[in-house]
C-alpha cells in the first residue's frame, strides 16, 4: 500500500489521475473501518486531509457551496439557518467523535443507502461538484449521483470537491428511525423540505431502497393538492386525507429489503409515518411564519 | 513509512508504519502508550478517543499518515494538558490550535503518565466511583475533559450528548454522570 499525501487540490487530482484505484480518505470514518476489518486493501490511500479548501464553505445568494470535507460538527454549528435539513441530519450522525471527522463528501463517496446526509440533500436540492485533471469540473444533480448500492456517478479519475446545496426558502425537517439516539445506523430515514418560492415540496428517503431516492409521485400529488386548494396562500391545515395519501405514496416509493436492522414492511410503514409527521411539522412551521408576517403587517 | 507528530507535548517519530495503520495502533504498539484502548475498531465505542489538534476523535479511524505534523493528546497526557490549560491563558472557551500546538510537556512522564497528578476529571471519576472494569474510562476522560473545556456548566443533556460516543459495557453510566457533574462543580468553584 502507498500513502499519497497531496498538499493541494491540483496535486490530489493529478494523483487520482495517475492512480485511478487510489481510495480517497478524508475523515476516515468509512475507509478506516474497512481497512481495520481487512475488508479492503487499497493499493493507494489518497489523504485529502491537507487540502485546506475542502474544509471551507461559502454562503452565496441562493446556494451554499459546502467543501467535501467540512465536518458534520461545523455544519450543525454554522449552517443551521441556511441548511436546516442537513443540520438536523448531521446531528443524527453517530457520535461527536465521528461528527468531528466525517463530512458530506465521504457520505457521497461511500454512497451507502443509509448515509444520513442523502435524504436532506435530496429534499433541499443539491448538485455535487466533481473534478478530474483531464476533463475539469462537472456538476451532477444529487438525484442522478446515486447509481446503485454503494455506487455513484464518479469516474475513476474524479474526486468530489464540494456540494452546492440550495439555501432553505422554507421549513425543512429530517427524521430517522433507529434503536437508540446515538451511534445508530438508520433503519430508515426521511427528509422533507417546503419550497414556498416555487410552491413545491421535495422529499428524500434513506435506507429503504438500493439508493437514496425521492418520492416523486408523492411530491407531484402534494404539489397539485396544495396548489388546487390554495394552501400556500390561505395557510390552511393540510387535510388528513391529503396527508395520508402523501404518506402512502412515500411508502410506495420505497423498495426496501429485510435485514438485521428491520423488515421491508416495517421500513415501508415507518417511512409513511415519518412522511406524515415531517409534513405536519414543516407545514405548521410555514403557517406560523405566515401568521407572524401577517400579524406584523 | 515514517510519521512525525507531537504526542502529549513531545515530538515523536514512528518508523516502519504500515500505510493502512491507524493512529491508535501507532500510539499503543509503536509509542508504548496503551492508555487509549482498542475495542471495536469501527468508531462505535469511543474507547480510543484522543484529541487531534484539540478535537476529540476516534484514533482507530485516523490513518497514521493523517497525523503527520499534528498534535495529539492521549489520556496519558491529560493531567498535564488540564494543568497547562488552567495556568494558561484562561481559555475557558476552548483551546485554540495555536495553544494546543504551543503546549509543552511538563514534568510528567508522557510514556506512562506517572509522576503527575490527576486532572480534575480523573479525580472526579475516582471520587464518584465511576470506574468499574475501567476499559472505557480513558476515552470517557478525554471526551469529558474536552466538554468541560468548551462548556464549564453543562446540563445533564449536554453531558449525555458529549459522551454519547463512548460506550460503557459495565453500564456504569449513572456514576459517570455523577463524576462529570462533580468535575464541573469543582471546576466552577475552583476559579
Amino acid at each position: 500500500m502507498d500513502f499519497l499525501r497531496p498538499a493541494s487540490w491540483e496535486e490530489a487530482l493529478a494523483a487520482k489521475a495517475e492512480h485511478p484505484t487510489a481510495v480517497p480518505i478524508a475523515g476516515g470514518t468509512d475507509v478506516m473501518v474497512e481497512i481495520n476489518f481487512d475488508h479492503r486493501r487499497p493499493e493507494y490511500l489518497l489523504d485529502l486531509g491537507r487540502v485546506g479548501d475542502l474544509y471551507e464553505w461559502e454562503v452565496g445568494e441562493d446556494t451554499v457551496r459546502l467543501g467535501a470535507s467540512v465536518p458534520y460538527t461545523a455544519i450543525m454549528e454554522n449552517l443551521r439557518a441556511e441548511l436546516p435539513g442537513l443540520a438536523l441530519a448531521s446531528h443524527t450522525v453517530a457520535s461527536p467523535q465521528i461528527r468531528n471527522r466525517g463530512g458530506v463528501g465521504g457520505n457521497l463517496g461511500t454512497a451507502s443507502p443509509a448515509g444520513d446526509a442523502h435524504p436532506a440533500l435530496l429534499a433541499a436540492g443539491a448538485e455535487v461538484e466533481v473534478e478530474s485533471a483531464a476533463r475539469g469540473t462537472r456538476r451532477i444533480p444529487v438525484d442522478a449521483f446515486y447509481t446503485g448500492v454503494k455506487r455513484n456517478a464518479l469516474q475513476s479519475d474524479e474526486l468530489i470537491r464540494a456540494v452546492h446545496i440550495d439555501k432553505a426558502d422554507g421549513p425543512q425537517q429530517y427524521s430517522k428511525v433507529g434503536t437508540r439516539n446515538a451511534m445508530v445506523i438508520a433503519v430508515c430515514a426521511f427528509g422533507l423540505a417546503l419550497h414556498p418560492r416555487t410552491r413545491t415540496v421535495r422529499t428524500g428517503i434513506g435506507s429503504a431502497a438500493p439508493t437514496p431516492v425521492r418520492a416523486t409521485a408523492a411530491e407531484e400529488f402534494l404539489n397539485a393538492a396544495l396548489e388546487e386548494g390554495g394552501f400556500w396562500d390561505n395557510g390552511k391545515i393540510i387535510t388528513p386525507s391529503a396527508a395520508k395519501r402523501f404518506a402512502d405514496l412515500c411508502s410506495a416509493a420505497c423498495n426496501p429489503i429485510d435485514d438485521v436492522r428491520g423488515t421491508a414492511s416495517y421500513r415501508r410503514h415507518a417511512v409513511g409515518v415519518m412522511a406524515r409527521r415531517t409534513l405536519t411539522w414543516t407545514w405548521e412551521s410555514y403557517r406560523g411564519a405566515r401568521r407572524a408576517t401577517e400579524g406584523a403587517a | 513509512m515514517r510519521v512525525n507528530f507531537t504526542v502529549n507535548g513531545r515530538p515523536q517519530e514512528a518508523d516502519d508504519v504500515w500505510e493502512g495503520e491507524s493512529l491508535l495502533y501507532v500510539l499503543r504498539e509503536r509509542l508504548g502508550l496503551p492508555g487509549s484502548k482498542n475495542a471495536c475498531e469501527q468508531g462505535e465505542c469511543g474507547s480510543c478517543t484522543v484529541r487531534l489538534d484539540g478535537v476529540p476523535v476516534c484514533s482507530c479511524l485516523v490513518a497514521a499518515g493523517q497525523a503527520e505534523g499534528r498534535d495529539v493528546v492521549t489520556v496519558e497526557g491529560l493531567a498535564d494538558y488540564a494543568r497547562q490549560r488552567s495556568c494558561g491563558t484562561g481559555a475557558r472557551g476552548g483551546t485554540s490550535l495555536d495553544e494546543a500546538r504551543g503546549w509543552q510537556a511538563g514534568r510528567a512522564d508522557s510514556q506512562t503518565g506517572e509522576g503527575t497528578g490527576l486532572s480534575p476529571v480523573q479525580q472526579a471519576f475516582i471520587d464518584a466511583g465511576a470506574v468499574q472494569c475501567g476499559f472505557c474510562t480513558p476515552g470517557l476522560l478525554v471526551a469529558a475533559d474536552e466538554m468541560l473545556e468548551r462548556n464549564p456548566n453543562p446540563s445533564d443533556a449536554d453531558i449525555r450528548e458529549a459522551l454519547s460516543g463512548n460506550l460503557c459495557r459495565c453500564t456504569g453510566y449513572e456514576k459517570i454522570m455523577d463524576a462529570v457533574r462533580l468535575a464541573a462543580a469543582r471546576q466552577s468553584e475552583g476559579v
